[in-house]
């Protein structure tokens, strides 16, 4: 036990925890308009370090500029997976969605190995440092909070502000209903699962200028984002956002008491005890 | 008549006495093939030092081409050929590649992959198949102390690595007392570790943190938090390249203040230094550096044999077919090839009997270094002679990163220096 280390750790994994919270952004959104656990989840996650790393490595651009093309492919790429894989099954029992998006997370996997092999591949950037005595917060640790933040504010106001958002709330709550009101709920669903899947590549993204990474590295990631959206509540973006802050708050944090191997360990630990004694989340499900 | 007759018959006879004679020419030495087998790493997390081991094996095998192959006592010539795959640096891939080997390409030899995992894997087929290989690129001494009959192993044993940094970084600045181990769960760095962290409680050095962490780590915060938080002295541990370079650049991110910090199989790699001034005064251990001094004359004064080219000759093939400096691995896979070449030649022949006779009795020098193998049944096989040496990346008078050899000091190239 070191708690000299408590302040620094505990300063990482919150960051962490925004980045977290972005992806798992992601997930809960799809389960919460169209009840599908997106099981392509991770692979996406990837993909978006690929996008960024493609970009910055190939053409030499700025891998903060190539966010946004992560985001604009992600959005086009999730609308597509939707109407391709997702939508033929949507009214179907969960398990034939779950083994949809499953297999679409084999087909990426598949390609992206093949593609770009398992060698490990990094952003270079650095953006210096501040700091002082045991704490040093990375530049590119930042902006990563800051551009989780940014995201996570123009989601929430894309769906309660905008009409659009709101027509994919109402397909959400009650899918005839909307249909009913004029709202064209198949067109909300593929945009729906575009954004979450828009959400999970810019994480990805943004992940990689942290980290290097392989076309598997976003396992880790699909796991956490499990763990956070139970943690957060099913179907509840901003339960994800503060659900991801707290996993990476309790990651940073336990690394201090028990050795860094275990924290795995301790975060399924978690998940299993929420859905043992709060099923709806700490912050409640909109489901 | 008669006798123009019976003369012409005879003269004919001679003639064809002659011909018959000098028609059977000697024979032109038949160059035989011989397979030799092995995998490689062309992806994944071992790619980068794989590939400068399989340079090195091809090398080798175009430097005995060039010389007309490998020639034995009783006139054959033996052509050596490779057949090689990628294991995708994953252990299953390697154990159904040499299955492969051995039945399919029914190859004579075999040598090894690189990176102890996938050596131990490797070992384990050929052995059950009685095939001998040379191997590169494997530290681990656990895979030696199998009882293998057929592996032999030319790096240096996983249980020298960190010691002699230790005893470096003592004669350095002997006032160093505070340790941090932090090093990849696997076998070849738990061997390194578990002979490391005794010997500097040995030397009075107290091991502040002792923490493994998974193979494909990318984020070290946690450790090196730690490690802020244990202030120590000096870090040592790390694993192979990519997490070994990722934790180096992360600690100069965090700007952590130990005063020396040795890595494994990292520092060594040319692209080690890819990481700018992360890389500063970082120490390594290495199987063979360029600047090292193993010669003809170095062996005739220890009265054993010297057999390859000299250091300079390879360094010198080696940039002109690759453009690209050789590092221990590159010289690691030579030397394999070179090994099994003598072994041959000794040996009179591919028999596998008469060849792990002849791998037993050898000890010799090479460019790489001097190669002797154990003959106790316990670890047969097993490197017992070859030394490392432990490089250091330092600033040039030209402001720009090299590779010095800073200990054994018989064989240093420069003075060792204090981390800032």
């Amino acid at each position: 036990m070191s708690f000299d280390a408590l302040v620094p750790s505990a300063i990482d994994g919150l960051m962490l925890g925004f980045v977290y919270g972005l992806a798992a952004m992601g997930l809960t959104l799809i389960f919460g308009v169209m009840r599908v656990i997106n099981l392509s989840h991770g692979p996406v996650i990837a993909l978006g370090m690929y996008v960024v790393y493609v970009l910055f490595t190939g053409v030499g651009v700025n891998p903060y500029i190539g966010l946004i093309a992560a985001l604009v492919i992600g959005l086009a790429f999730g609308i597509a997976v939707y109407l391709v894989a997702v939508d033929r099954v949507i009214d179907q029992p969960e398990l034939t969605t779950l083994l949809a998006t499953f297999s679409v997370n084999l087909m990426i996997i598949g390609i992206a190995t093949a593609v770009f092999t398992t060698t490990p591949r990094a952003v270079d950037i650095s953006l210096g440092s501040v700091g002082t005595g045991n704490v040093t917060i990375l530049g590119t640790h930042v902006v990563a909070v800051v551009v989780a933040m940014v995201v996570a504010a123009t989601l929430y106001a894309f769906l309660f502000r905008s009409r659009i958002g709101k027509s994919i709330r109402a397909v959400a709550n009650n899918r005839a209903a909307a249909e009913l009101m004029g709202i064209d709920s198949r067109r909300m669903l593929a945009l729906s699962f575009g954004i979450g899947t828009a959400l999970a590549m810019l994480s990805g993204g943004l992940l990689a200028t942290l980290f290097a990474f392989t076309p598997l590295s976003g396992g880790t990631y699909e796991v956490k984002s499990f763990v956070i959206v139970v943690l957060g509540g099913l179907g509840n973006p901003s339960g994800a956002l503060i659900g991801g802050i707290v996993l990476g708050l309790l990651e940073g944090v336990s690394t201090v008491v028990i050795p860094v191997s275990w924290v795995p360990v301790f975060e399924y630990a978690i998940f299993i005890l929420i859905l043992l004694v709060r099923p709806s989340g700490l912050f409640g499900s909109r489901t | 008549m008669n006798g123009i007759r019976v003369g012409g018959i005879v003269l004919a006879l001679i003639g064809l006495l002659a011909a018959a004679c000098g028609g059977v020419a000697t024979p032109a030495p038949v160059a035989k093939k011989l397979i030799i087998g092995f995998t490689a790493s062309q992806t994944g997390a071992q790619n980068v030092a794989s590939s400068k081991q399989t340079e090195g094996i091809k090398l080798w095998v175009d430097d005995v081409t060039k010389a007309g192959g490998i020639k034995l006592k009783d006139g054959t010539v033996l052509m050596p050929e490779i057949k090689f795959y990628d294991d995708e640096s994953k252990t299953d891939r390697v154990q159904a590649l040499y299955t492969k080997l051995i039945n399919d390409d029914k190859v004579d030899f075999l040598l090894s992959p690189y990176s102890s995992g996938l050596v131990k894997a490797a070992a384990v087929v050929s052995e059950q198949n009685a095939k001998v290989m040379i191997t590169a690129g494997g530290a681990d001494d656990a895979t030696m102390e199998q009882g293998f009959q057929n592996i032999y192993q030319v790096y240096a044993p996983a249980s020298r690595y960190l010691t002699g940094a230790i005893d470096l970084m003592l004669k350095l600045d002997p006032s160093i007392k505070k340790v941090a181990i932090v090093s990849e769960k696997d076998s070849f760095s738990v061997s390194v570790v578990t002979a490391a962290k005794p010997y500097a409680e040995s030397k009075g050095l107290q091991v502040v943190v002792n923490q493994g962490y998974d193979t494909g780590t990318t984020d070290f915060a946690p450790f090196i938090n730690q490690i802020v938080a244990a202030a120590p002295d000096a870090i040592i541990g790390g694993g192979h390249l990519p997490d070994g370079t990722t934790l180096a650049k992360q600690l100069a991110e965090k700007k952590v203040t130990a005063r020396f910090v040795a890595l494994l199989v990292a520092p060594p790699e040319t692209t080690f230094a890819d990481i700018g001034d992360a890389a500063l005064s970082i120490v390594g251990p290495s199987q063979w550096e360029p600047q090292t001094k193993y010669s003809a004359d170095a062996a005739k004064s220890l009265n054993i044999a010297y057999y390859g080219p000299a250091n300079a000759d390879f360094i010198k093939s080696y940039t002109a077919m690759f453009k690209a400096d050789p590092t221990y691995h590159s010289a690691g896979g030579y030397a394999a090839g070179l090994t099994l070449q003598k072994a041959i030649e000794d040996a009179g022949g591919t028999d596998p009997a008469k060849v792990r006779a002849a791998l037993d009795k050898m000890d010799f020098m090479t460019f790489y270094g001097r190669i002797k193998f154990s003959t106790d049944p316990k670890t047969h096989g097993k490197q017992t002679i070859h030394e490392m040496v432990y490089v250091q990346w330092q600033k040039g008078s030209d402001g720009k990163l090299a590779k010095q050899i800073v200990w054994p000091t018989e064989a240093k190239s420069a003075d060792a220096q204090l981390r800032k």
